[in-house]
């Protein structure tokens, strides 16, 4: 498709993949020549995301997690995946401060953080399959890409 | 500078480049080992260096937080830029702990 392109990673839930992963996406999405805090905000999202997928969906078991991004004229649409337990309730998952993990100092943000900082966050889950995470984000204005 | 240094019961930790759950692992462990061998009441984390923080660096600094405030201390966040000021204070923080902001990339470079 013509004003489109598309990436995808498969890579070991461990958290020295985090770092990669976010700078990987963001290196991707320069092609929209987003603004600094867009990039910023993009990362954090992304880091939100795929640290949930490391330590709630595997458990820190070392498994596979898949994310996927495009790009459709000025959006960003990211896509993170893994086959791990799975949220039995997601809305409660999402409330601000919830977490099921206290004991990792985990601050009950990271879906709050992923809907602050990008257009729309949309989770789908079944326990015991696993958890999809989609994400999007129109980048404002600077050059056209594609050009 | 060292990453870790105590001066008058305030630990100082100065924070890296990239703060995610990969780093918040390393100085949760090594920041309360101190807070208890070095008799701590006071934690001052240094952002000087940051230029990324997700909400594991606010889980870092709220477990911190709550381990002090037990033995009457306190948590500081110093020369916060734009960017760590904004995650800090979605997550409410900036009404917890004292802030001291510094004019830093963001903004400016844009």
């Amino acid at each position: 498709m013509e004003n489109s392109n598309e990436m995808k990673i498969i890579f070991d839930s461990r958290s020295c993949n985090e770092s990669f992963v976010r700078v990987s996406v963001a290196a991707f999405c320069t092609q929209l020549n987003p603004t600094l805090e867009e990039v910023a905000d993009i990362k954090t999202a992304v880091s939100e995301a795929v640290t949930n997928a490391i330590i709630h969906g595997y458990d820190s078991q070392v498994k596979k997690v898949e994310i996927t991004c495009r790009i459709e004229k000025r959006t960003l649409y990211v896509e993170v995946t893994d086959r791990g337990k799975g949220i039995a309730d997601v809305a409660k998952a999402m409330e601000p401060l919830f977490t099921t993990r206290p004991e990792l100092d985990r601050s009950g943000m990271g879906f709050a953080f992923m809907e602050a900082f990008m257009d729309d966050v949309q989770v789908e889950s079944r326990p015991g399959e696993g958890t999809t995470v989609r994400m999007k984000k129109t980048v404002g204005s600077g050059c056209r890409p594609f050009a | 500078m060292e990453q870790f240094q105590v001066k008058q019961r305030t630990l100082i930790v100065r924070m890296p480049k990239e703060l995610d759950h990969h780093m918040a692992e390393q100085i949760r462990r090594r920041a309360d080992r101190m807070i208890a061998a070095e008799n701590v009441s006071r934690v001052e984390f240094d952002f000087r260096d940051t230029d990324f923080m997700d909400s594991s660096g606010i889980g870092v600094i709220m477990g911190r937080y709550q381990n002090v405030r037990l033995l009457g201390g306190g948590v500081a966040a110093t020369h916060v830029n734009d960017r760590i000021y904004r995650v800090l204070h979605l997550a409410g923080l900036t009404r917890l702990i004292e802030v001291k902001r510094e004019k830093m990339w963001n903004r400016d470079n844009e």
